[in-house]
């Protein structure tokens, strides 16, 4: 299976990755060669076959949902934060979203 | 009495510990032999992305401390190298990324904490390939690592840092982290041991996530006895990490003086067939008579769906990579690009400038392969490949107890040399990838040499039987010399 320059811009979209135009052909061509190496797998029939997402088919371990706060919230909170871009009031700053 | 400082790099973990215990030497001196050790070699080599000597130090008299106190915890007043994909709490991690340049983590991953509770000292964190995608250390943001044997080469990948840092005697032991063979590759490639655990035998909690069902972390060492003595600390079952497996650890050192007579050793005719060269398949037969001389015995084993695994890791590593990258978005931590004019331009530009070219790469391959009309052709059928080849693998451990042949393909490469077609450098990974879909241990040790650089045997264990590779290791390491080799004084 080739991918199209199209594709390619539109999945770039999805995965919010832009590239520059004189990137294209040299991404189109090396993803052409990588879809080519896992194509490899369509000749193998494996309608029988379960698909397996875990190697200990092991299933979703779930926990109680219980309330587990460190004693110090605020103090936490601001340490968390120290490592954002930007921060207001004890809130995440990002770039106005409704005008 | 004081040892003299310039033996310290060479002694075994085992022994580091018996002289610390004895008071031969304390940990602030050994700490700061290997601080200067780095200070010396690094700037070539450029295992480190971040050493703190300061925190070093007052790590290490904390531990002489303990010592003081008549503490025998396992490592303690070790210096240990952590790849820097595994969260420290106060210290930079990068995960080779511009991403994360400035990220510093709020909390601690669990293998720091255990390896912290046991003594050990953390030297430094160790450069890898950007967000453990690569085979050679060269996608990393702050620069490739250069092989110790021979400084044009590559030291594999992604844990290049840890395994030429251990090669070249900057710290005793590393820890790794292995997704299709970014532990046992970059091992092989530097001489050096490393083993990749079972699948949920180490807490993922903190590491930061490439693809969530085939990374684990493990030890890199000189030798297989070190690495029994890293493991022991590393494992056992993680409430924070919800894949950690409720499996039983014993002491993983129990094992090792065991012989291996009678041990039945499975060799794939897969890894054994035109495309491994000549001289490579020699070291390979050179190591299996040896271990045949210790009494274990050779079976012909076929994993008949083994061609499969690299297609398959490749497709299934980069869908779980797109979604676990999409976390970066510039919004908690991390980069963020400048002047954004809304939302949507701050994330495109945050992961446009952030991520380096690599590992756009695996997210548009991983987002495509998981896209609509495309999802049933790649990922479900990778899915149902991958349980293939984990059939294939159950089939064999019903009739051997070890599977053994090469690591990598060929001993190191020049740098440089793979970096315009990416299914070469894919296709370092063919002896490993297989391990990481099936959920075994695996590990290389040291077996030779070809033009003077280090090649790697490969054991895979049976699920959680992670002591008879080690036992197998061990005892091939009692009779070769290999893991003693160095390449800098």
């Amino acid at each position: 299976m080739t991918i199209s320059k199209e594709q390619i811009i539109q999945t770039a979209k999805l995965a919010r990755v832009k590239l520059n135009d004189n990137e294209m052909d040299d991404i189109t061509q090396r993803l052409s060669s990588i879809l080519e190496l896992v194509d490899q797998m369509q000749a193998v029939d494996t309608s029988a076959v379960e698909p397996m997402a875990n190697s200990l088919d092991a299933v979703q371990i779930l926990r109680t949902d219980q309330v587990d706060e460190p004693a110090d919230k605020i103090a936490r909170r601001n340490e968390l934060l120290e490592g954002a871009p930007a921060c207001e009031d004890g809130l995440f700053l990002v770039p106005r979203v409704i005008d | 009495m004081t040892k003299p400082n310039t033996e310290l790099h060479n002694l075994t973990i085992a022994e580091l510990h018996s002289g610390l215990q004895q008071k031969q030497f304390s940990s602030h001196e050994l700490t700061e032999h290997f601080l200067q050790r780095i200070a010396q070699l690094d700037t070539e080599l450029n295992c480190f992305i971040s050493v703190d000597a300061e925190r070093a130090l007052m790590l290490a008299d904390e531990a002489d401390q303990r010592l003081a106190n008549g503490d025998t915890a396992d490592l303690l007043g070790i210096p240990i190298a952590q790849k820097d994909i595994f969260c420290t709490r106060g210290m930079r991690t990068s995960c080779g990324s511009k991403m994360l340049d400035n990220f510093i983590p709020p909390y601690d991953a669990t293998v720091i904490a255990r390896m912290q509770q046991a003594g050990a000292v953390m030297l430094g964190k160790t450069n890898m390939d950007e967000f453990a995608m690569g085979s050679s250390n060269e996608t990393s943001y702050y620069g490739p690592v250069k092989n110790p044997w021979n400084t044009n080469t590559v030291p594999g990948g992604s844990s290049g840092g840890s395994a030429a840092a251990v090669a070249a005697r900057l710290a005793p032991a590393a820890t790794g982290t292995d997704t299709g063979g970014s532990i046992r590759q970059p091992a092989a490639l530097c001489g050096i041991t490393g083993l990749k655990p079972t699948y949920g035998r180490v807490s993922r909690y903190g590491m930061i996530a490439f693809a969530s069902s085939l990374d684990q972390g493990g030890p890199m060492t000189r030798s297989a006895a070190d690495a029994a003595v890293l493991l022991n600390t590393m494992v056992g079952h993680d409430p924070l990490d919800s894949t950690s497996a409720h499996a039983e650890c014993s002491d993983f050192t129990k094992q090792l003086p065991k012989s291996i007579k009678g041990l039945r050793i499975g060799l794939p005719k897969e890894y054994f067939d035109q495309r491994l060269n000549t001289a490579m398949a020699d070291k390979v037969h050179e190591a299996l008579q040896q271990l045949t001389a210790l009494g274990a015995e050779l079976v012909d084993i076929e994993l008949p769906n083994s061609a499969l695994s690299v297609p398959a890791y490749y497709v299934i590593a980069p869908a779980e990579a797109s979604s676990n990258l999409s976390r970066f978005d510039g919004v908690r931590y991390g980069y963020r690009c400048e002047n954004p004019t809304d939302l949507e331009d701050m994330y495109t530009r945050t992961r446009s400038e952030g991520f380096g070219d690599e590992v756009k790469r695996r997210i548009l391959v991983g987002a495509y392969a998981l896209s609509a009309g495309y999802y049933d052709a790649y990922y479900r059928k990778a899915q149902q490949i991958r349980r293939l080849i984990k059939e294939d693998f159950v089939k064999a451990f019903e009739k051997v107890d070890v599977i053994a042949g090469p690591t990598s393909p060929s001993p190191a490469f020049a740098l440089g040399a793979k970096q315009s077609d990416p299914v070469e450098m894919y296709l370092e990974d063919i002896y490993t990838i297989a391990v990481n879909l099936a959920g075994l241990p695996g590990m290389s040790i040291p077996a030779g040499f070809i033009d003077e650089m280090p090649v790697g045997l490969q054991l895979v264990g049976n699920y959680f039987d992670e002591s008879t590779i080690l036992n197998t290791a061990h005892q091939y390491q009692q009779v070769t010399d290999w893991h003693q080799r160095s390449p800098i004084d």
